[in-house]
């Protein structure tokens, strides 16, 4: 039975933060990662990361940025948090070797970003989150003390019979082996779940594990309804074009030539927050101003072409690869598309859950610092920030304290539940098509524009997959990388998922932030100015509860751009 | 929507069976990829295909492949690109070269890519404490190393590596091009001690042959070769460091006897090589007189095959307008930087608007 003071799940950059963070504290770490580190979704961030560095600017324009943009849902003491640490996260990453783009006199340049009252994002072209997790992984590398533990999947968490976190059950998925973690404390970090929407910017692997893990063992789940459409994704493959693009100065056209965010956002512009600017293209193509294909158009010309290929490097390949465009030349279609999820497992400003001894950070967590919607370039510092905080705290809390008993049943039932998959004989879907039918279902009902009555066909929907997701047989019988049955096992994480987001978009009747009820068009701040958690009960089924947000220095105001 | 028959190479490591082909059909607009048509076979026909895939935008680097024989990421493979080279009308996918298969698609990359990126000591080594906020460096030093740092460990140069092929033990075309993230980071401070490291390797800096291979597959412009071939001038040029193939001496023959005879004086060649670029090393340098005597049964015969006659031997017709290719010379020898033209910056139809000034002695 591995043994480790902090076992850490999900190697992108909140976890490998988190474990380096732990390990300077002096605690035995293991890092658990369904893929290699490098093949994290944090690899595809392409934008920049945010920090009041500059001396002209201040950590509390950026955290009345961040408020703001939570549409007034992010508490404040978290974001101050946030804010407040921001300027040194990025120069620790730049004394660890990150190469981030410089100014004329050779320090750290900024580019304009969503939502931001001044320019305040620092990138690496647009590879800004590859270039950060490469450089994190060298660390670890160095510091060869942290035991990887690489393309093993962690199949569930296991508390001690105090309800404390004792460890948790993961699969070798190289040979099919299965073994019981011994840990003092658990951190997740295992991303967001795009993979729920179809489409959406999101790789295969973001399916939601430990959101689902920690609500399968009590931990609650909060503001899950609040989901980010991107705005400039392509259409079909849903592939990401960086904000960063608008922060060069490219500008968004309806189909009718008109740049249309002069009526939603007259001030920002193509820069206000994400929310504003996907449901101003989604009105626009609903009201029958976009193009055929449902999309508006993204300028990107108007750049220029030097600064394009330097800083725009990345999506000069996407646009050229994936939609057969040059956007040094032309213009490119794009839409809102599914990105990210403000919500997740609540935890405080140290990571800490409710359920002692376990962790959440980065886009798997809520503190929360994005409320009902996240400013571009915040997550990269989010993941980095409570990365740290919670492998510290996590760190901190271990030293001193024995390790808790994990029974070995864990692994046993573990074992012959993936047997049983395995074994199964087919009778019911394929988890493909189940997989296909939840995704356009909450790409339908649960998008940019939401009612009462999608929604509840969503919910049924949801439900209804959950019990065929029992019968889904596999393919696969073998030991030796056996994908067909961890997709079944993300299927079932992913519909855990989707029903508490269904359930949290239900139950507020309010829009805010990246959450629009068609039946509820106007923030209500007297009845809805609170978190909604979903957490399961003693029967299973999820129960919904309340928590305040907390008001630091400003108060709700009306939200404009 | 078209359909393509795509051709996998299968294997299954616990059936104690070799490995053997088998054909999917698959239906799918053209303008996707050849892993959604790997992904649809999977899907809808057998669960148990095993490919690594994640992101599906060439960025996470899971899915590189052999497709048609050409390494290359799945994900960013158009089939109806795939198409134009398939084999009897089959789209062939196989595993990576160069790399110990573990099931189907999937290759072990431990020990053929993660141990050798190791081996190039891929993390900063700054001098001392660092400053309150940033170094302080060029703009230009980082948008160079951008290009090194764009390398998404997807392991196509690695698979695809001719070199790698015949001789397992060479550091590769990744690694070195990580090498490269750091010799060219202003803030490094062990540059002289990492390039002599790799020169002085059997199996580093100069094993590699220059067959383009790895440019051609790499899916992020990183152009490793390129790499590599920046780290030999960077060792020799400004350490001084030896070059155990000779390939500066070659270098730098080649490019003496062009500025003097505007043509090339075989017999002079082999000699100034050998000789670091000078006709009278050549003839003094230990070594040099030990690759000359070597070198004999080639003169002999060069001359038995009219190649090279004495005469030629001791007159070598220079240009009648040598003075134009002097001025050529001239006007590059007398700037102060070595100008290289990074061509990962250019401009419309291939004009270079950008070019990187390395800021080094020229000899």
């Amino acid at each position: 039975m591995p043994q480790h003071d902090i076992l850490v799940i999900g190697a992108g950059l909140a976890g490998q933060r988190a474990a380096l963070a732990a390990a300077e504290e002096g605690a035995s770490v293991g890092i658990i990662s369904k893929v290699h580190p490098v093949r994290s979704h944090s690899n595809a961030a392409q934008g920049g990361i945010n920090a009041a560095l500059n001396p002209e600017d201040s950590w509390e324009s950026h955290a009345f940025d961040t408020v703001k943009g939570s549409d007034y849902l992010g508490d404040q003491d978290a974001i101050e948090v946030m804010c407040r640490e921001a300027p040194q996260v990025i120069l620790d990453l730049e004394h660890l070797g990150v190469t981030f783009h410089r100014n004329e006199e050779g320090k750290l340049g900024t580019r304009a970003f969503g939502g931001a009252s001044a320019a305040r994002t620092y990138y690496v072209a647009d590879i800004t989150g590859q270039a950060i997790l490469h450089v994190l992984y060298e660390q670890l590398l160095k510091h060869d003390e942290v035991v990887r533990y690489e393309e093993w999947f962690t199949t569930r968490l296991v508390q001690d019979d105090d309800g404390r976190i004792a460890g948790a059950v993961c699969r070798n998925i190289r040979d099919g082996s299965m073994e019981l973690f011994s840990a003092k404390a658990v951190i997740l970090a295992t991303g967001g779940n795009g993979q729920i929407f179809n489409p959406t910017t999101n790789a295969l692997i973001c399916t939601g594990d430990g959101i689902a893990m920690a609500y399968r063992i009590g931990a609650p789940l909060m503001d899950m309804e609040m989901i980010q459409y991107h705005p400039t994704t392509l259409a079909g493959n849903g592939l990401l074009i960086t904000e960063g693009a608008r922060g060069e100065g490219a500008h968004l056209y309806n189909a009718k030539g008109e740049r249309f965010m002069e009526k939603y956002a007259p001030n920002k512009m193509e820069l206000a927050s994400r929310d504003v600017v996907s449901r101003a293209e989604q009105t626009e193509i609903n009201e029958g101003r976009g193009f055929p294909d449902g999309t508006v158009a993204l300028d990107i010309t108007v750049v220029p072409k030097k600064r394009i290929h330097e800083a725009l490097r990345e999506i000069v390949m996407v646009a050229r690869d994936f939609a057969g465009v040059d956007i040094t030349r032309e213009p490119i279609r794009v839409k809102p598309g599914n990105h990210y999820v403000m919500g997740g497992v609540k935890t405080d400003v140290d990571g800490h859950t409710p359920i002692e001894g376990l962790y959440a950070a980065g886009e798997c967590a809520c503190v929360s610092v994005h409320g009902g919607n996240r400013l571009g370039a915040n997550s990269l510092l989010d993941t980095l920030v409570f990365g740290r905080r919670a492998g510290r705290h996590a760190a901190r809390r271990a030293l001193g304290m024995s390790m808790p008993q994990a029974s070995e049943a864990h692994l046993a039932d573990e074992e012959r539940m993936i047997q049983e998959i395995i074994r199964r004989e087919r009778t019911g879907r394929r988890v493909s098509e189940i997989k296909a039918e939840l995704g356009k279902t909450m790409d339908k009902y649960c998008a940019v524009f939401r009612d009462e009555e999608g929604l509840t066909t969503a919910l049924e929907t949801v439900r209804r997959l959950k019990e065929e997701a029992k019968t889904v047989a596999i393919d696969d019988k073998g030991t030796v990388f056996n994908q067909d049955c961890l997709g079944a096992l993300e299927l079932q994480f992913m519909l855990d998922n989707a029903e508490c987001i269904v359930l949290g978009a239900l139950e507020r009747k309010e829009s805010r932030g990246a959450q629009y009820r068609t039946d509820y068009p106007e923030r209500n701040d007297e009845q809805w100015l609170k978190h909604i958690n979903i957490t399961r009960g003693e029967d299973g089924t999820p129960q919904i509860s309340y928590s305040p947000v907390t008001i630091t220095r400003w108060e709700p105001a009306e939200r404009k751009y | 929507m078209a359909e393509y028959t795509l051709k996998i190479r299968r294997y299954d490591p616990e059936s104690g069976e070799p490995a053997y082909w088998q054909s999917f059909q698959v239906d799918l607009p053209e303008h996707m990829s050849v892993l959604d048509g790997v992904l649809q076979a999977r899907n809808t026909q057998d669960g148990s295909i095993g490919i690594r895939c994640s992101c599906q935008a060439a960025i996470c680097g899971s899915c590189a492949v052999r497709i048609n024989g050409r390494t290359g990421l799945a994900c960013n493979t158009k089939l109806s690109e795939a198409q134009k080279t398939a084999r009897d009308g089959e789209i062939v996918v196989e595993p990576m070269g160069n790399f110990p298969v573990i099931k189907d698609l999937i290759v072990d990359m431990d020990a053929v890519h993660w141990k050798k990126v190791q081996r190039v000591v891929p993390w900063l080594l700054p001098e001392g404490d660092p400053p309150e906020r940033e170094y302080i460096v060029p703009p230009e030093s980082m948008i160079d190393v951008t290009q090194t740092m764009a390398c998404i460990h997807c392991g196509a140069c690695v698979g695809a590596c001719l070199a790698l092929e015949v001789e397992p033990e060479f550091i590769g075309p990744a690694a070195l091009a990580k090498a490269y993230r750091f010799v060219g980071d202003p803030r490094d401070a062990q540059t002289e001690q990492r390039l002599r490291d790799l020169a002085e390797d059997p199996h580093g800096l100069y094993e590699c042959t220059h067959c383009f291979a790895c440019v051609e597959v790499c899916p992020k412009g990183v152009a490793p070769m390129n790499q590599i071939m920046r780290l030999r001038r960077k060792a020799t040029d400004d350490y001084g460091i030896k070059d155990p193939n000779n390939g500066y001496g070659h270098e730098k023959a080649f490019v003496d006897l062009i500025e003097r005879y505007g043509t090339l004086h075989e017999a002079q060649l082999l000699p100034r090589s050998y000789g670091q670029g000078s006709l009278i090393r050549s003839q003094i340098d230990p070594s040099s007189i030990k690759q000359l005597a070597a070198s004999l049964p080639t003169a002999i015969n060069g001359i038995k095959s009219g190649k090279v006659s004495p005469k030629k031997a001791l007159f070598h017709p220079k240009l009648p307008d040598q003075k134009h290719i002097r001025r050529i010379y001239k006007e590059i020898h007398s700037k102060d930087e070595r100008l290289e033209l990074n061509l990962y910056i250019v401009g419309e139809s291939g004009e270079q608007e950008g070019a990187m000034a390395e800021g080094s002695q020229e000899s």
